[in-house]
């Protein structure tokens, strides 16, 4: 074999040299999305620092910037939010033990849960059209509250099952086998021990999907949530706006003031995103810990 | 023997609590298919009304797209040309930077740095879009006009690159994942034929990830395609046929909204154009999403 | 004794806070082929990734102690992994061809380490590292269809053909044949045979028989005593000695099998 001789320039510190190189422009990469965060955060935060005061929060919408505020905005994200959760909660953590703990492998579970992955792709303004001709138009429930957070629903649903069959999975075996060796069924191995140990994981889920829900403004303005509502809504079935729809109508508006006003309420919904989040890291890597 | 019969009855009631747990778990789940199929259903039968009006020539044969207007035409081509453009450009930003951040993530952080960094990318892709929006509009826009002053106020750039950083964490986590699934086996093979770092990430991972990475990049084109409010806030709302991002577009997704936030009367034309673009978008991101899902599956198959 | 190929002084690893090797001195001959044995969970693998720095990819591993090549010590801080890499080639206990062609996997080595020749000189290398792994018979007609369509043995080939085309000196094999059918085994260990005339070759195996069969040298390894878990190297020296007169009890016990 060693009748040749191999040729080699190797050349190993230009070699070095460009993968540092590159390794910097890699991780320049990251940091030029870090800066855009934090250049974002800062930007919006100083638009709106005149406009953070406690009118904000007390006053209706207004034509006039100075009187304007995020009242109405505020409680229909906090309706909005908590139906959205009494609803989504029980169906796409049901639905998540169903597929993870229940679900025959055949060709019927493979087509659901295919559905499922699409569905966390369609564009959320979809689901607003959904709404809009199913629950607003069909069930004849106007431009409510209840339309919304059937909308909103959906949208997080995938979202909420995923997370819940990562938490299952994530659960020992061992676990399911001592239950199971006790005699439990297969639902009471779930519900006594399954749900329990993954009970951390499933919230951290729940919060980061409502975290979405919070911010998703598409939808909303496709089932035709009024941007101008100058009075507590009180139930279900009355019409309502949130946050998000609030801030998009202030952007749209020409005056500076109000581009002010949006970046003010942006700093009322990131400073609610950012807690959520937190609060869902936290959650992680306390739970992650004791595996 | 006398606690026989209750026994047998605790368990036949375990047995029927069991099967109506079951049956309600299975409802639950069937709520996703519930809803494609609302959405099918909704979508087409708009559509249908849609084009009852309106042929299937006006549709995608015209070049102009005014249904608000007295003069109503209905060509999609303006819509769809508006959608690629700002997609295009979102990707020329989010591709490359979500790639190389994947890289460096998978193939060159420590654990510690990952640690740091990746907390940042996670509040990137959580950030509501209607604030990328408020962005692009407030800071990008400015921007671009001071460097190009032919630029217009709602522009297909400004939104593209906003919107590309929004996506940037989605690519990154995604192809991440991919990178992280070539298994640790083919790394060593290459470092012990002499290959750096950076040689071994591009030349033997990267191409080994490649249909995961697919997945990625096709998951982000699909997202960019349907992202609403960054558009509807910064690219304006003047549907035409050009390829110059400084000019003001509109895309699908912003006609929708700007329907929306009129007062157009159910059952007319106008109204109907909504679930007819609606349709569209569907179909494009559909077929989008389940190419990357049968990429994603393929490369699961080869390493598990 | 032999000219020595690689000289180890002391050599130490750890995994963290676990010392894995302790204080192993060892000289590799040159043109012959060594086998490192002993029981499994010794660090037979850890030692001899020590000897191409291949450890120092695994996070939290750490290195002591000096490996003499070719006059230099390969962890001297001056010198680069990389070239020692070059220069060491490994082939590993799993087959793990390139998901490129056959072609490929063979070519890329040479392209990176800077081989300048044209295209039919590139053709000619392939050919000839592939002649060398006893492969090129089997896949001369194909040689543009993935490496991973090839059997398992020949895919070990493969990758024995992908070290041998930069012409390394020494070529370390860990376990190269335990994934393999007793048919595809004998080819490898015949190939290793015609390996040693240009080669200095170390292989670790945990079958005795297979250690008997090819290696010229072999190094006992064991754990330094009950109840620690560091290995080392007990005892050094010719294979036929090893295997017929060992000087440490503990060898005796392994070779015979009388060790679990």
């Amino acid at each position: 074999m060693k009748g040749y001789e191999v040729r080699f320039e190797p050349d190993l510190p230009r070699r070095q040299a460009v993968g540092r190189i590159w390794q910097g422009v890699a991780l320049l990469a990251i940091l030029m999305g870090i800066a855009v965060l934090l250049t974002l955060l800062v930007r919006v935060f100083l638009d709106g620092l005149p406009y953070l005061r406690p009118q904000l929060f007390t006053e209706f919408p207004s034509r006039f910037p100075d009187k304007a505020g995020l009242r109405s905005a505020l409680q229909g994200s906090i309706w909005l939010m908590v139906l959205t959760a009494l609803l989504s909660f029980p169906l796409g953590v049901g639905a998540g033990i169903y597929l993870e703990e229940f679900a025959p492998k055949n060709a019927i579970t493979r087509f659901i849960e295919i559905n499922i992955a699409n569905l966390a792709g369609v564009p959320s303004i979809i689901y607003g059209l959904l709404g809009l001709g199913l629950f607003v138009r069909g069930l004849g429930l106007g431009r409510s509250l209840l339309a919304g957070v059937l909308t909103m629903t959906l949208v997080i649903l995938p979202v909420i099952i995923v997370s819940t069959r990562e938490s299952l999975r994530a659960v020992p075996a061992s676990i399911r086998e001592a239950a199971l060796a006790l005699g439990a069924s297969r639902w009471e191995m779930v519900r006594d021990h399954v749900l329990v140990y993954s009970m951390g994981g499933i919230l951290t889920g729940m919060i980061l999907a409502l975290s979405r829900a919070i911010g998703e403004t598409a939808p909303l303005i496709t089932i035709g949530a009024l941007t101008y509502i100058a009075f507590d809504p009180r139930g279900p079935l009355d019409i309502f706006t949130v946050l998000p729809i609030q801030i998009f109508n202030w952007v749209s508006m020409p005056q500076e003031a109000f581009h002010r006003l949006a970046a003010a309420g942006i700093v009322i919904l990131l400073a609610v995103l950012l807690s959520m989040n937190a609060l869902a890291i936290w959650l992680r890597n306390r739970l992650q810990k004791r595996w | 023997m006398q606690a026989l019969p209750s026994r047998l009855s605790l368990l036949r009631r375990r047995r029927a609590e069991e099967r109506a747990v079951k049956a309600v778990l299975l409802l639950f789940a069937m709520v996703s298919t519930l809803t494609t199929l609302g959405i099918i259903y909704v979508l087409f039968q708009e559509t249908a009304l849609f084009f009852r009006e309106v042929s299937f020539a006006q549709f995608f044969l015209d070049t102009r797209w005014t249904p608000l207007f007295l003069s109503q035409r209905f060509g999609i081509w303006p819509l769809v040309n508006g959608t690629v453009l700002v997609a295009a450009l979102a990707m020329v930003v989010a591709l490359p930077l979500g790639l190389l951040a994947a890289i460096f993530m998978s193939e060159f952080a420590s654990e510690k740095v990952r640690r740091i960094l990746k907390p940042f990318l996670e509040i990137l892709a959580g950030i509501p879009t209607v604030v990328y929006g408020y962005f692009a509009l407030t800071f990008i826009t400015p921007l671009l006009r001071s460097i190009f002053p032919q630029t217009q106020v709602f522009n297909a750039a400004s939104a593209a690159i906003a919107m590309g950083f929004m996506i940037l964490p989605t690519v990154a986590s995604l192809s991440e994942d991919a990178l992280y699934a070539v298994p640790r086996s083919l790394r060593e093979a290459a470092y012990a034929l002499g290959a750096t770092r950076w040689e071994v990430a591009t030349q033997v991972v990267v191409p080994a990830a490649l249909s995961g990475i697919a997945a990625a990049f096709i998951l982000a084109v699909s997202r960019a395609v349907g992202e609403t409010m960054i558009v509807a806030i910064a690219a304006g709302q003047q549907p035409k046929l050009t390829l110059n991002p400084l000019e003001s577009i509109e895309t699908m997704t912003a006609y929708i909204v700007q329907v929306s936030l009129g007062d157009t009367p159910h059952q007319s034309l106008a109204y109907m154009t909504i679930f007819a673009v609606g349709m569209m978008l569907f179909l494009m991101t559909l077929g989008m999403n389940v190419a990357s899902y049968m990429l994603t599956q393929r490369y699961r198959e080869v390493y598990e | 004794m032999d000219p020595i190929a690689l000289e180890i002084r002391n050599l130490r690893v750890y995994y963290d806070d676990f010392l894995a090797i302790k204080d192993v001195n060892l000289s590799i001959p040159k043109n012959q082929i060594t086998a490192i044995i002993g029981p499994s969970g010794v660090g037979k693998s850890t030692l001899l990734r020590a000897m191409n720095r291949m450890n120092e990819l695994v996070p939290g591993c750490r290195t002591e102690g000096e490996i003499f090549f070719d006059g230099v010590n390969i962890y001297d801080p001056k010198v680069d992994p990389v070239e020692v890499r070059r220069r060491i080639g490994m082939v590993f206990q799993k087959p793990n061809p390139f998901p490129k062609s056959i072609y490929e996997n063979v070519a890329w080595g040479l392209r990176i380490n800077g081989f300048r020749g044209s295209r039919s000189q590139m053709d000619e290398m392939v050919e000839q590292a592939l002649r060398a792994a006893a492969l090129w018979d089997e896949v001369k007609d194909k040689l543009h269809q993935s490496g991973l369509s090839l059997s398992g043995g020949q895919q070990q080939r493969l990758c024995i053909a992908r070290a041998v085309a930069l012409q390394p000196e020494i070529i370390l094999l860990d376990e190269p044949a335990s994934a393999l059918d007793p048919i595809a085994t004998l080819k490898i260990e015949e190939l290793m045979r015609e390996l040693k005339k240009d080669y200095t070759l170390v292989i670790v195996t945990h079958n005795m028989q297979q250690a008997a069969r090819v290696s010229d040298y072999t190094a006992m390894m064991m754990l330094t005593s009950q109840g620690e878990r560091s290995g080392t190297v007990i005892e050094f020296d010719r294979t036929k000695t090893i295997f017929t007169n060992p000087r440490d009890k503990r060898t005796e016990d392994y070779v015979t099998g009388r060790f679990g």
